[in-house]
């Protein structure tokens, strides 16, 4: 226990229970023994190693934790472990294949919509909700999806120009799913141009 | 950041829910979205020694009018639902103004409008919304339920009159008579940031004429507000300029603002005042353009 988590005590107090939560994250079945306390964010952290979870601010602001939560985007240091059991979770990871990016990593990178890279893996998350909900947003419904991920570098308009980027991409590629069936870029009646 | 230890429970049924509190003598907390509750355990603010998530309890999630006009919200609908709800924007203009502007997206995916009416804080924006609604909500407990309005529900910030084993398992806003007009605005630095001011105005309308009207502050005092006397001068006029005036005078006066890094209490009299003004003249407006 005490290597798998370093955060939480080695030994539990025997009013303490420890609970088994089972979750699928990125596809992938996973199981783990949680303190009830243990936040979402830091299982997928510390418990299965999915660094590109970031934590921020740890006070509900930044998003850069941003996970899916059943597809739905949602601050993961703002919900405990616990509350996973049984669900299905999304992370940055699980954007990319082995071979290739994603079409928002790439967006991401063809339009430099990152600095530091701090906020990036929750922006991408709030995109890949939107664009699954919304395959073809106008900036201001961008700029909106994104209102609840801070960035403190770039000031938005490359990260808003990245998202564009992989929209205009994945409505221009609706058959070529590349990450999975619970892809958004269901119909392909693309709207190019 | 880690909360203090609790024991956590997830019931399946709202009856288990009420058994558990019982058991738990007041030292319990509902976890619906959690998105006020968790940071505040996360500070320590909270340090409750059971959570008991209700997110596994079938059947609370909705939020639809009755035949009658009732409009109900259950304990674990989202902000999102009801930003995204055709029904909402279609019957209840208030709410709908509301809805797209608590919190942050991310937020708005989690949390819940019973949630934030539970958690009382002076900031929550839905709390003014469901007082100038004259909205209420339901409390389940051993010996069955009860209903309690909104303004009675607030006694103080981060307090309500909810028994130590009862749980709010919706939220009702009564049907209108005549036609419901109404808006909300709120002033805040950033997206998510606490309100500096938000202000709701509802009216029910009866042709030109205001039939009832409520007016609601959001972070301009140690509570909610109900500016009662402000929304009782709207009732028998047709929201003219001179009515207008005088309410947002009165709502102003109501409002107990402190003067902090958001703005002094001048400034924040002056927006409520304001606001009130800008949805009284919209509602106007919608109504002429309607007739």
């Amino acid at each position: 226990m005490s290597t798998l988590f370093e955060e939480v005590p080695a030994s539990f107090g025997d009013d303490v229970p420890v609970r088994r939560v089972t979750l699928t994250v990125n596809g992938e079945q996973r199981a783990a023994n949680v303190e009830p306390r243990l936040l979402l964010a830091h299982l997928l952290r510390n418990g299965f190693r999915l660094t590109g979870t970031h934590t921020g601010c740890d006070t509900t602001n930044c998003g850069a934790c941003t996970v899916l939560y059943d597809g739905v985007p949602v601050k993961s240091c703002t919900m405990f472990a616990v509350q996973a059991d049984g669900h299905d979770i999304g992370t940055v990871e699980g954007l990319a294949t082995a071979s290739e990016l994603h079409p928002i990593q790439e967006g991401f990178k063809d339009e430099h919509g990152l600095q530091c890279g701090f906020c990036t893996p929750g922006m991408m998350l709030a995109a890949k909700a939107l664009l699954d909900e919304n395959p073809n947003p106008s900036e201001d419904e961008i700029r909106w999806a994104l209102s609840g991920n801070l960035c403190r570098c770039t000031g938005y308009q490359n990260i808003v120009k990245a998202v564009m980027w992989a929209a205009d991409k994945l409505g221009g590629a609706a058959d070529d799913s590349d990450d999975g069936s619970a892809d958004g870029a269901g119909s392909d009646a693309g709207e190019e141009g | 950041m880690y909360p203090s230890r609790f024991r956590y429970e997830a019931p399946a049924t709202v009856a288990e829910a009420i058994a558990l509190l019982a058991d738990a003598n007041g030292e319990a907390k509902i976890l619906a979205g959690g998105q006020s509750l968790i940071p505040m355990m996360k500070l320590r603010f909270a340090a409750p020694a059971m959570l008991i998530d209700i997110n596994g309890i079938a059947g609370l999630d909705y939020h639809h009018p009755d035949a009658d006009g009732t409009y109900r919200i259950g304990a674990l609908c989202r902000h999102a639902d009801l930003e995204k709800s055709a029904a909402l924007a279609a019957s209840q203009p208030t709410m709908a103004a509301a809805a797209p502007v608590v919190a942050d997206p991310l937020v708005r995916t989690r949390g819940t409008l019973v949630g934030s009416l539970c958690h009382a804080d002076p900031q929550g924006d839905w709390a003014s919304v469901m007082v100038s609604l004259g909205g209420s909500i339901v409390a389940q407990g051993p010996n069955g339920r009860r209903s309690i309005a909104v303004n009675d529900l607030i006694d103080g910030p981060f307090q309500t009159v909810l028994a130590a084993d009862e749980i709010a398992v919706e939220a009702v806003v009564p049907a209108a008579i005549g036609t419901r007009a109404g808006g909300y605005l709120k002033l805040e630095r950033r997206v998510g940031d606490f309100a500096t001011v938000g202000v709701a105005v509802s009216a029910e309308m009866s042709g030109a004429t205001v039939s009832r009207a409520g007016i609601g502050l959001t972070g301009v005092g140690p509570a909610t507000i109900n500016a009662a006397e402000a929304a009782g001068s709207l009732v028998g006029t047709s929201l003219d300029g001179d009515a207008l005036d005088t309410a947002a005078q009165l709502a102003a006066e109501a409002a107990q603002p402190r003067s902090d890094h958001r703005g002094s209490a001048d400034y924040k009299r002056h927006v409520v005042a304001t606001f009130v003004r800008r949805i009284g003249e919209q509602i106007q407006r919608s109504g002429q353009e309607a007739a």
